[in-house]
């Protein structure tokens, strides 16, 4: 009874088909996650377009610096938004919620005029779109300066510093957060209702008089569920940051995270389906299972901003580790915690995916 | 050695018993059909056989294992229709048979198969499209798929057209001249005498005969009886004139004719009677009339009660 990936696959083919062509599994693989990251985005976020507001922290005051800053000022793409020099520029940043900065070094305006080597700081997150304004942008006027210099030595540099502030838009919250919902809900519906509708129809019994494995079955489910919860998180994202500004930082932590929720959650929804004896009752079970995590978890609403008890509960929910750790990958790129996260995630994936082959019986007694 | 054996074999549900203690062999390269009326314990004692149920009490064993503890390597050599066959929605056949044939690890030949069960017109129509004739034909498809020793038949020609259900027959044939076991449940009498080479009819969990179909007539059955439609009190006449055994009702007259001599005492009686008479024929008892005599009225009526 060895593990056989033909079969696996076979099957992963068979039900990735099926779903294509019904109508509900297109609609809720394809059409869903937009359509969420739309409406919640849309409800929640309150749109502010235009120039990229840019901080900035002048700490020369000679001739050189104005003329810096005047040729910033000149682009329409950037507001200069003046920090004062007493000021952490960093904490600055963060207390104001924005990544995107200029600092100008003391004696600049001297030390290019003695032609000597000079660098301003830029801060931005290198994957926002907004940061990657501020750092063009000052380069190109760099550049202009440094062709404008006596010498025409390139005698000002830019060094470029990541900031991370702590304050994000709610977009950047609702991504993972969605993303998590899609990975709870389209497994959990599709194998609560496979577990009882295979049984009516007598498809498991067929299934099992083939030599595919439980296990196999399940983890061709897992598979899909894998590819269908990272379809939502790449719309989703598009959607987050075209439509919305979100800033998501790219990484293969993430995947971590689209991998071992999809593992969790099928697991789940064929452990339910199984010890649920009939059609009705596993409907129910699958509801008060899924419905706490659905709101409890952060997926519509930062944990952080429950009250204390609710924060309590969502502890317990599996979908809060999923994303909180999605949340710390892709805004904070903070792996500890995320680390820990996926490792509690594969441990109890495990074992309920183990309980949901030990249990689920395809045949009567 | 049988290819399937059963002794004593019961199943429960609670209170019912479902089977009640059967016993019969099965040799391999025999046709075997269970007959009953419904809920006489068919499918349960198939599925029970196929690995699918586990048993109640008694020994089982198909192809030398017993189908239970033994099933995952028992299903790489047998064939299963279940009564009532439904598949996945979206696949077609076509589909459905190269996936059986990747989990079996055969190759199959998809429009072979499906032009052995005369399928090929709705090769590439999604299950859930098929009509219930075709969607038993895939069943039957399915079941060949990984070249079985034994094949299960639970009510295969159920809800077929006359036409397909001759396919199925001809198909079912062929298993045979192949040299498969086929066990066949049906409620078509006259199926099980085309294709079984030996019948046992269950009723309440118990099988109340069992044997070929001619050895059943005979043994149950009635022997040779001549029905004589008459206008006047033929019956009567009979009674009172001759020492034949006779039953009627209506304007029919049957006349049980125990030896050959019966016979010609009988046509000379109806003619001394002057009663008009017309439409004689000669029959024997049918494997129906068997049936209907071992699973009677009563029976039915008694099982709906309980
Ligand atoms: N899983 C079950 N739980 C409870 N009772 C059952 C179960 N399966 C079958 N029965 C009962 O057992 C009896 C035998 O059922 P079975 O399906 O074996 O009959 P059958 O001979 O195949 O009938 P049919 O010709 O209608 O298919 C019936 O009374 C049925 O109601
Ligand atoms: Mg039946």
């Amino acid at each position: 009874m060895g593990f056989s990936g033909r079969r696996m696959l076979a099957e992963l083919g068979v039900y990735a088909r099926g779903n294509l062509r019904s109508k509900e599994g297109f609609f809720f693989t394809l059409v869903f996650p937009i359509i969420l990251i739309l409406l919640f985005g849309a409800i929640f976020s309150g749109g502010s377009s235009g120039p990229t507001t840019v901080y900035i922290q002048n700490l020369d005051n000679g001739p050189i610096s104005s003329a810096f800053m005047g040729a910033l000022n000149s682009t329409t793409a950037i507001k200069l938004v003046p920090v004062p020099t007493n000021q952490n520029f960093t904490q600055y940043l963060s207390s104001h919620s924005s990544t995107d900065g200029i600092v100008i070094p003391q004696g600049f305006s001297s030390t290019y005029i003695a032609n000597q080597k000079v660098n301003v700081t830029a801060y931005g997150n290198p994957t926002s779109t907004s940061s990657a304004i501020v750092f063009g942008i000052t380069s190109e006027i760099v550049n202009a300066f440094n062709l404008r210099g006596a010498s025409g030595a390139h005698s000002v540099g830019v060094s470029m510093h990541t900031a991370v502030s702590s304050n994000y838009k709610y977009i950047d919250f609702l991504v993972p957060g969605l993303v998590g919902f899609s990975a709870l809900t389209s497994p959990m519906f599709a194998l609560v209702n496979i577990s009882s509708t295979y049984r009516r129809d007598k498809v498991f019994k067929l299934l099992s008089l083939t030599p595919l494995t439980k296990t196999e079955w399940l983890t061709s489910k897992i598979i899909w569920y894998i590819g269908t919860t990272t379809i939502s998180f790449i719309l989703m994202s598009i959607v987050g940051i075209y439509a919305f500004g979100a800033h998501i930082t790219f990484n293969l932590g993430i995947a971590m995270f689209l991998i071992v929720g999809p593992f969790f959650f099928v697991s789940l929804g064929m452990l339910v389906g199984t010890i649920s004896n009939s059609p009705e009752s596993a409907a129910v079970v699958g509801n008060l299972v899924t419905f706490p995590m659905m709101f409890l978890s952060g997926t519509f609403f930062p944990v952080a901003a429950m009250p204390m008890y609710l924060q309590g509960i969502a502890h317990v929910l599996p979908l809060f580790y999923m994303i909180d750790g999605l949340t710390n990958v892709m805004i904070y790129g903070n792996f500890g915690p995320a680390y820990f996260d996926v490792g509690l995630l594969l441990v109890i994936s495990a074992v309920t995916f183990a309980l949901a082959v030990r249990f689920f019986r395809w045949r009567e007694d | 050695m049988p290819a399937i054996e059963v002794e004593g074999l019961k199943k429960n549900y609670g209170e019912l018993q479902a089977v009640d203690g059967i016993s019969f062999s099965v040799e391999k390269g025999e046709v075997f059909s269970l007959l009953g009326p419904n809920g006489a314990g068919k499918t349960t004692t198939i599925e029970i056989l196929e690995g699918l149920r586990q048993k109640g009490g008694g020994t089982t064993t198909v192809l030398d294992m017993d189908p239970w503890s033994k099933g995952y390597d028992l299903h790489k050599r047998i064939g299963v229709i279940p009564q009532g066959f439904k598949f996945l929605d979206y696949p077609t056949p076509r589909e459905a048979i190269v996936y059986y044939g990747v989990l079996f690890g055969k190759k199959v030949d998809p429009d072979e198969l499906l032009r052995r069960v005369i399928l090929e017109d709705a090769a590439n129509i999604w299950f859930q499209h098929l009509s219930g004739g075709q969607k038993q034909k895939l069943g039957m498809a399915l079941s060949l798929v990984n070249d079985p020793e034994v094949v299960f038949l639970d009510e295969p020609t159920t809800g077929l057209d006359p036409q397909a259900r001759r396919a199925v027959w001809e198909v079912i044939r062929k298993l045979k001249t192949e040299g498969r076991t086929v066990m066949l449940t049906t409620h078509y009498l006259e199926e099980a005498e085309e294709l079984a080479d030996r019948v046992a009819i269950m009723d309440h969990g118990k099988i109340v005969a069992m044997g070929t179909t001619e050895e059943i007539e005979s043994k149950y059955g009635s022997g040779q009886r001549m029905i004589v439609k008459s206008k006047g009190d033929l019956l009567k006449y009979l009674k009172e004139n001759t020492k034949l055994e006779v039953e009627g009702e209506g304007g029919s007259v049957t006349i049980i004719l125990r030896d050959k001599a019966d016979a010609f005492v009988a046509l000379g009686a109806i003619q001394e009677s002057g009663v008009d008479w017309g439409d004689l024929t000669i029959r024997r008892d049918s494997l129906e009339d068997v049936f209907l005599k071992l699973v009677g009225e009563e029976g039915r009526s008694e099982k709906e009660g309980a």
